[in-house]
């Protein structure tokens, strides 16, 4: 898996809110814990597990203190746990399409597939063949979303956005911001070209250039999570290209203008997924993590976490979402939603090189 | 003891005391500066950094047109900067140093820099909702009724050109100021005796003498101008590319090590060219 796709993928749900920022700043976060706890756990986590509404019943039910660090993408993980000491950390937090990689190096730990609720996961989102390898469970997935379109329907029509084609069409010229991580982008223009983002190749390179060209001429601004998000709530642009409920669905109290859609051609989706490492001196606790954060509960405090929200890849995490949080997730819509989506492209060595040159390109348009 | 024993002795002082300094240059700019230029004479094939001598990174920058577009935007843009923020800053600093009482000049002073306290990323931002089609401006341009529409000025050149200069006036203010005031009243009363008017001894006297702080300012807007990535990115909407941006995109996206170097080698050869150009304003030296 190449860094580039690690970087992208976290930075964007890395700075899905302002407040991460300042959740960063601070790196290594310890949670409030119970004054006397009597043991620690260390994970390695992406922003959204520094919620202390999550944590803390964990904390609390098992007398544990559990030491947060967040890093900002894989190949950054890799290099903290390459400077670290075998059983430094306990749980890793990890992109679902990186787990492999993860497993190649000898990270995590098999799990006993019985110890996880996987019958009550999302089928489209167990990603077997991402999580196991020979058999064998090492990861789980514990929260998924969508690179899609974001928009204000107070300012626009929303049967509109149920067409991909929008984002390169005339009628909203200027008023459309694209999120800047080519890979979702140029797996929406491929849908956009009736291509599965498995199915991208070279040959394509020229009819997703041209799309990617359109797509710039009517855009007003190429910006990162917090600069596209801003522009969507101040209303200098009325539509997101690559957004979705991680971009509209934290700020929909404030901002029930703000809504997200999944068109008729599809998204693009991603993952995340949650291991317990394989040098923990604290297995057990570990796995007892794990069990926490896909339970019902957990999954439902990290959906609507103050770092991002997303959807729990528990099926029965509803139970404990309030239908106001339901439906600035789509709860009830996921079955279709699922079905309509494709998880980002992973291209070759090579051929992400012609991504990366064809949106350094459009970027300079 | 004799004169050269003396001298000897007086030369192993002074190295000694040099010594701490040059041993930080050796290890903190001129070692890692020398593994950048080696760096960026290699080059990434695939996933791994080929160790072999070669221009190619080079000749791509000025091949490749997305690449060499970031160095001219790069240039144009602080180019502008630099000439509008002098522009602005010396008549402030020339207000604070000749028209506000010495006793409120340092309170005038700290007002004028009162935005360095902000972190530099959240004022970006602050920008971006003030400049932004619901911000403040257009607002009040709209509520006046001088604007029909909002005028669109954030994720522009003009917005990322707004912001720098907002944060290089003060800093251009502070080096003018401090040679505005170093300046002898006798000279413009020399001026006046030999019939000068107001604006001669400005033109002819005052402007040549803090022209040292003028270009030291100048020069150093244009260092860190050319070298943001912050301000660009945030402001600019990405609508055009910096070339610091292309090479937090070869760092960030591409892990192409060698080519960042050699961009980068380049970004530092610009800065090379405005120090020649400013040069003979920027000696040390004490009147």
């Amino acid at each position: 898996m190449m860094q580039s796709v690690h970087d992208g993928a976290h930075l964007r749900r890395f700075f899905s809110s302002v407040a991460a920022s300042a959740i960063v700043a601070a790196s290594l976060v310890s949670v409030p814990a119970p004054a006397f706890a009597t043991e620690e756990l260390n994970a390695l986590v992406w922003c959204d597990h520094t919620d202390p509404a999550l944590v803390e019943p964990f904390e609390k039910a098992n007398d544990v203190k559990v030491n947060l660090k967040v890093y900002e993408g894989t190949g950054a993980a890799l290099s903290i746990l390459d400077q670290s000491r075998p059983g430094d950390w306990d749980v890793l937090v990890i992109d679902g399409v990186d787990v492999h990689r993860a497993i190649d190096l000898d990270l995590l730990a098999e799990m006993p597939a019985d110890a996880l609720p996987t019958a009550d996961i999302f089928p489209e989102v167990r990603m077997e063949a991402n999580n196991m390898k020979d058999g064998k469970t090492y990861a789980v997935t514990e929260k998924f979303g969508y690179n899609t379109i974001s928009y204000d329907k107070s300012k626009v029509d929303p049967k509109d956005m149920q067409d991909l084609s929008v984002i390169w069409s005339d009628k909203y010229k200027g008023r459309i911001a694209l999120y800047d991580y080519y890979l979702p982008m140029i797996g929406l223009v491929g849908l956009g070209l009736g291509k599965k983002t498995a199915d991208l190749t070279e040959a394509d390179m020229p009819a997703i250039k041209e799309k990617l060209a359109a797509m710039r001429a009517v855009s007003k601004q190429v910006s990162d999570v917090v600069s596209s998000q801003t522009a969507l709530a101040t209303g200098e642009v009325d539509i997101l290209v690559g957004g979705g409920e991680w971009i509209t669905a934290v700020l929909s109290a404030d901002k029930p203008n703000l809504d997200w859609t999944i068109p008729e051609q599809g998204a693009v989706r991603w993952a995340q997924s949650i291991g317990v490492m394989k040098d923990s001196s604290k297995q057990d606790l570990a796995l007892k993590f794990v069990q926490y954060i896909v339970s019902p509960e957990g999954q439902a405090r990290l959906a609507t976490s103050s770092c991002y929200w997303a959807m729990p890849a528990n099926s029965k995490a509803g139970e404990h979402l309030t239908d106001q949080q339901k439906a600035a997730l789509r709860f009830n819509q996921q079955a279709e939603y699922l079905k309509k989506t494709q998880l980002y492209p992973i291209p070759s060595t090579e051929l992400d090189q012609q991504f990366q040159d064809a949106w350094t390109e459009m970027l300079q348009q | 003891m004799t004169a050269t024993t003396l001298e000897d002795a007086d030369r192993r002082k002074a190295w000694g005391f040099a010594a701490p300094a040059l041993l930080w240059t050796l290890a903190f700019f001129v070692v890692p500066f020398l593994f950048m230029a080696a760096m960026s004479l290699w080059k990434r094939e695939g996933r791994e950094i080929v160790r072999v001598w070669n221009l190619d990174n080079y000749l791509r920058v000025f091949s490749e047109s997305a690449l060499l577009q970031g160095l001219v935007n790069s240039l144009e843009i602080t180019v502008i900067v630099t000439v509008l923020s002098v522009l602005l800053a010396y008549p402030l600093a020339w207000i604070i140093a000749e028209r506000v009482p010495k006793g409120f000049q340092r309170m005038a002073l700290i007002l004028a820099i009162l935005p360095f306290w902000t972190s530099y990323v959240v004022r970006s931002y602050s920008w971006l909702l003030v400049l932004s089609k619901n911000g403040v401006i257009n607002q009040m341009l709209t509520g006046l009724g001088l604007i029909a529409e909002p005028l669109e000025i954030a994720s522009t050149r003009t917005a990322t050109v707004i912001g720098f200069v907002h944060f290089f006036v003060m800093l251009l203010t502070l080096t003018i100021y401090s040679n505005l005031i170093q300046l002898s009243p006798n000279y413009r009363r020399a001026a006046a005796d030999l019939g000068a008017n107001a604006f001669q001894t400005f033109w002819h006297v005052v402007l040549p003498l803090t022209l040292p702080g003028i270009m030291t300012g100048a020069f150093l807007t244009f260092v860190l101008c050319i070298g943001d990535y912050v301000t660009p990115q945030i402001l600019g909407g990405n609508n055009e590319l910096v070339l610091p941006q292309i090479i937090m995109l070869q760092l960030g996206r591409r892990a192409d090590f060698p080519m960042a170097a050699a961009l980068s080698i380049i970004l530092m050869l610009a800065v090379t060219a405005a120090y020649v150009l400013c040069a003979r304003w920027l000696k040390i030296e004490r009147a």
